[in-house]
């Protein structure tokens, strides 16, 4: 299965992924090869198989107390931050 | 518009309501929930999305989701699982939402409403899992930019997903209404409709009734009150109609109610590419409940609101609606049963005065019964006045209303006030036989017939007796005293 | 690097004897390690950061620890970080442009951990993007260098951990393992790579590729000094809902028992066509070595194992697509110029920070997941995935460890690889199998071919970590090619 250019350009929409003229064409190139590999999945028989969805088998979710054990640290975490004002992060303008 | 062969619509309606469950911390961090904290000042690095961290989920929050399910009579999965639902937006940091898809926790359960008309409607609720709120994106005051405060990000959230089974905006009020006062019995969410801590989003459809297959449905989004709830489902009820006869077609869509306008619009912005890729959550393990645990919580459920009512029907011998009214949360009911312990009977005259004037003025003034101005000990001391026949019911309403603004008991307003009742009968025959004097020409009317004047020599007596005589007494005095020349 | 040997060129277990005899203190130790890394870096470029100042407090404060009697096995003893894990004021880069300007607020619990038993950070290594590659040469600050063949990759993701011990800048770096990461570079740098059971060591603060393959470990000059890293490394962590709460067994305390009746598994799979004649002669002559210690061979079969690379070509990107979406140019990590609105702001951050491997995983990922496609990939990858697992948990019923090659040939030289992704990708070929059945394995050096390095890897069963270091141990005491040194070799 080969993609297609419009295939990647809708990938990279999907991702949020800004591709430059050069790009698209590797891409095509290299997601096709790679649709190519896992296609080989296609030969392996699975019928009533479960799928794995975490390597140890029989592990169950772990259940945290109900428990406020933070404080304020914006201040700190927003040092990271392109753009801040009044404590709230930056975006341009969304339309609603 | 429809020509002579009008096809006649039906709405289909179902809700998806989102009701923050109110513990104390959030559903995978350990970050406090309250309401109205300085911007991102409860956002950890959890809730932030920062590189490395990873949720861990809060017990409480499966407990409170396990009895939510319990009450509506639903399965509690044995093994629930968290998904990533994958899209980006500003308020929503790791670019993922943690919910539950293929296998939610709750499934299969249903609620009855009782409709305006008496009827009752049994509406199905798919499904309720646990996922987590996002953030919110702030407009106003800021120039050409978004800002983002990211302390609701990471609140625990049943979504609970109703059937398309309702058939009347009405209908859709009357069950997120019953999900409200349900949650708040369960102690599970606190209600908050203006703080967003409940909301709905409602899918709607029109088809031509008789028609086997549901239209193209809108789903208008993050609706905050049961007005706008009514009047949104109107207004694109409205709308698709109007769109269908003229030719038109509903597209399925995400529309926003502006209840400035009182419309929906589309949201285009929401629109694009609705891909949202789940995938089960590889941070997260399988969820595990076994049935001990599902009993442990069985047995914290307190008595709920459909069997509250059918208790108080038997029990106190009130109209379906009352007890409806009465349980429609779990503070009034326990007001008044509150009460009626303390009067000691009388279970319907408390009902009326509960009802009544106490609800009534509790609306006035924008309070809850927990700060309300008449407690429980106090309603009682007024009703017990008026059945021992020191006040009337209509001298009741009077020392009710002075209790209200001054905060005494009934006894010290009746006293203050002299508005005990006048029972001895002397008293009454003697205020009878001056009307009687002070009126010759009525009295005379009224022997040859004129029934109505009664009337008048109750109120003649009454305004003597500064409306304190015995409204019985008075009555059976009066009929006697006129009748013998 | 022929020159007299410097005091920091030892192992962790001879640090520790010698800073507890005293013959140097852990401030001379960390000086000497520092200078080293200051004259290799321009050769390696190893590191991304090195934290010179804070390691010499880090070394005085250890000094002052021993002197107070309070010092433990790794007090004093230098150490690096993979840039993977995030570390308290100091830059984490995860080798990406995306990161180069993030600083983290918080320290990982394995960095928590190591920093606890008194180990000195001197640095953070550099890395593939975000973990994804082979050869350590997708990382924005640069190739690393094989210190065998300055020519040559390191392998990756962990190549700069690898390149420093191998070249004994540090005796320890940590390192993580996705589908490989650990393992391959250890084989292509002589050294000793530990990939932990999933599980076992906290993911907590460790960026994430692949959520459900990840592993933290170690590189370091043997199985012993694994063992005492691991010892600390290892445990639960409430703050990693996939963090095991199991004991945590002395791995020292086994380490030199008897390899007699060991039953090692050879699964045919592993000794394919792809496998370079000249590495699996070194893996025979290995095996062989195992024989005189008393352990049998045996030939086993886990026919799903070929499936490995595409299904984790599926897992892998699915997760990491999901992974790697916080990186919007919001709250951290590169964002783009004059955004023209929110939708330029995610597509310039992200595609001016993220570099060409990571977009085409990520875009490869969201492919596999994205609607029409799920179950036909994704759904079939996780079932494949839990065929290859039974493979896997039906050979433990028969052999105690699985031996193979760790990488089908010793180290390429840099930019072979690069042009084919699906040939780089073929280099994990024999490790991918481990993660996804969340398996404990270890590689560790058996020979060379040429002047070039070529490793063994090991595969247990869950939690058999204290069982693969044994088996390591035993064959490293009978052997020398772990202490072999690049340039002096």
């Amino acid at each position: 299965m080969s993609l297609s250019r419009p295939d990647i350009e809708r990938i990279a929409q999907l991702a949020r992924l800004d591709l430059t003229e050069q790009e698209v064409p590797v891409y095509v190139d290299s997601l096709t090869r790679i649709v190519g590999l896992v296609g080989q999945l296609e030969s392996a028989v699975t019928t009533g198989i479960e799928p794995m969805a975490h390597p140890l088998p029989g592990m169950v979710q772990r259940l945290r107390p109900d428990e406020v054990l933070e404080t304020d640290q914006h201040e700190r975490y927003q040092r990271n931050a392109g753009q801040v004002q009044a404590g709230l992060y930056l975006v341009p303008k969304v339309i609603e | 518009m429809a020509g002579v062969e009008a096809v006649q619509w039906e709405t289909v309606i179902g809700l998806e309501i989102h009701a923050q469950l109110a513990t104390r911390s959030k559903i995978f961090s350990s970050s406090a929930t309250a309401y109205g904290a300085a911007p991102n000042s409860q956002a950890n690095l959890v809730d932030l999305g920062y590189p490395g961290v990873l949720p861990v989920l809060n017990r409480e929050a499966v407990t409170m989701a396990v009895k939510f399910g319990l009450a509506i009579g639903a399965r509690i999965a044995e093994r629930s699982v968290f998904a990533r639902k994958n899209y980006f937006y500003p308020d929503l940091p790791k670019g993922y939402q943690i919910s539950q898809y293929e296998l939610p926790i709750v499934a299969g359960g249903h609620l009855d409403v009782v409709l305006d008309d008496g009827t009752r409607k049994r509406v199905g609720i798919t499904r309720a899992h646990l996922e987590e709120d996002a953030g919110k994106s702030l407009h106003e005051g800021m120039a050409g930019v978004t800002g983002i405060d990211l302390n609701r990000a990471g609140t625990p959230l049943i979504e609970i997903v109703s059937e398309p089974d309702m058939r009347s905006a009405k209908e859709a009020v009357a069950y997120m209404k019953k999900v409200h006062t349900l949650v708040r019995y369960l102690e599970i969410c606190d209600g908050n409709m203006q703080e967003g801590s409940f909301r709905c989003d409602a899918n709607v459809s029109v088809r031509p009734r008789g028609a086997a297959k549901f239209g193209t449905r809108a789903e208008i989004k993050n609706i905050n009150s049961f007005r706008y709830v009514e009047k949104a489902i109107n207004y694109e009820v409205a709308r698709q109609i109007e769109l269908l006869e003229s030719g038109g077609r509903v597209v399925q869509e995400t529309r926003l109610y502006d209840p400035d306008k009182g419309e929906t619009r589309s949201m285009r912005s929401k629109e694009e590419a609705n891909d949202y890729r789940y995938f089960p959550d590889p941070d997260l393990l399988p969820l595990v409940i076994d049935a001990a645990a599902i009993s442990a919580v069985r047995a914290q459920l307190p008595e709920l609101p459909d069997e509250k009512a059918a208790r108080f029907v038997r029990d106190y011998a009130l109209s379906d609606y009352d007890a409806g009214v009465l349980t429609a949360s779990r503070e009034l009911g326990k007001f008044y049963e509150d009460v009626v312990r303390r009067v000691g009977g009388d279970a319907k005259l408390c009902a009326n005065w509960v009802m009544g004037d106490f609800s009534a003025f509790l609306n006035r003034d924008n309070l809850e019964i927990a700060t309300s101005k008449i407690d429980a000990a106090g309603l009682a001391g007024l009703i017990g006045r008026i059945r021992d026949n020191t006040i009337s019911g209509k001298i009741a309403k009077e020392v009710f209303e002075t209790m209200w603004e001054g905060g005494q008991a009934a006894d010290a307003v009746i006293d203050a006030k002299g508005l005990r009742q006048i029972t001895d009968t002397g008293a009454i025959e003697q205020a009878i036989d001056d009307a009687m004097a002070r009126n010759p020409g009525q009295l005379a009317d009224y022997r040859s017939g004129k029934d109505k004047l009664f009337g008048f020599f109750v109120g003649q007596v009454m305004k003597a007796t500064g409306g304190k005589a015995n409204p019985a007494q008075l009555n059976e005095l009066l009929k006697k005293k006129l009748a013998a020349p | 690097m022929a020159e007299s040997r410097s005091i920091s060129m030892g192992t962790v277990a001879g640090l520790a004897k010698a800073l507890s005899r005293g013959e140097f203190s852990s401030v001379e130790l960390t000086r000497d390690s520092l200078a080293r890394i200051a004259r290799e870096q321009p050769r390696l470029n190893a590191f991304v950061t090195v934290t010179a100042e804070s390691a010499l407090a880090e070394a005085a404060a250890a000094d002052g620890l021993r002197q107070a009697g309070r010092a433990g096995p790794l007090t004093g003893i230098p150490l690096a970080h993979k840039d993977i894990f995030c570390t308290d004021g100091v830059l984490t880069s995860c080798g990406s442009k995306m990161l180069a300007n993030f600083v983290a607020p918080y320290d990982a619990t394995v960095v928590t951990r190591l920093k606890a038993a008194g180990m000195v950070t001197v640095g953070k290594t550099n890395m593939d993007e975000f973990a994804m590659g082979s050869s350590n040469e997708t990382s924005y600050f640069g190739p690393v260098r094989n210190p065998w063949d300055l020519e040559c990759v390191p392998g990756g993701s962990s190549g700069g951990s690898a390149a420093a011990v191998a070249a004994r800048l540090v005796p320890a770096a940590t390192a993580t393992d996705t589908g490989g990461s650990i393992r391959q570079p250890a084989a292509l740098t002589g050294i000793t790579g530990l990939k932990p059971t999933y599980g076992r060591v906290s993911r907590y603060g460790m960026i994430a590729f692949a959520s459900s393959l990840d592993q933290g470990g170690t590189l370091t000059a043997s199985a012993e000094d694994a063992a005492l890293l691991l010892q600390v490394m290892a445990g639960f962590d409430p703050r990693d809902s996939t963090s095991v709460d199991l004991p945590v067994p002395d791995y020292s305390a086994t380490l030199a028992a008897p390899l007699q009746g060991l039953r090692i598994g050879l699964p045919r799979e592993f000794f394919d066509k792809g496998l370079e004649p000249g590495c699996e002669t070194l893996i025979r002559a290995a095996l062989g070595e195992y024989q005189r210690l008393g352990a049998t061979l045996h030939d086993i079969s886990c026919p799903n194992l070929p499936l490995s690379v595409p299904t984790y070509y599926v897992v892998a990107p699915a997760e990491c697509s999901s992974n790697l979406a916080r990186f919007d140019g919001v709250r951290f990590g590169h964002r783009c110029a004059n955004p023209k609105n929110l939708a330029d702001l995610y597509r310039r951050s992200r595609g001016e920070g993220f570099g060409a491997e990571v977009k085409r995983r990520i875009m490869t990922g969201t492919y596999v997941l994205s609607a029409g496609y799920y179950d036909a990939y994704y759904l079939k990858a996780q079932q494949v995935r839990q065929l290859i697992s039974r493979d896997f948990a039906q050979a433990f019923e028969q052999v105690d460890v699985i031996m193979g090659p760790t990488s089908p040939t010793p180290a390429f030289k840099l930019g072979a690889k690069t042009d084919d992704p699906i040939t780089m990708y073929l280099n994990d070929i024999y490790t991918i199998g481990a993660n996804l059945a969340g398996l404990p394995g270890l590689s560790i050096p058996c020979g060379f071919l040429g002047h070039l390095p070529v490793g063994l890897q090991l595969v247990g069963p869950h939690f058999s970590e204290a069982r693969l270091l044994n088996v390591a141990h035993r064959y490293q005491l009978a052997t020398d090619w772990h202490a072999r040194l690049p340039g002096a070799a």
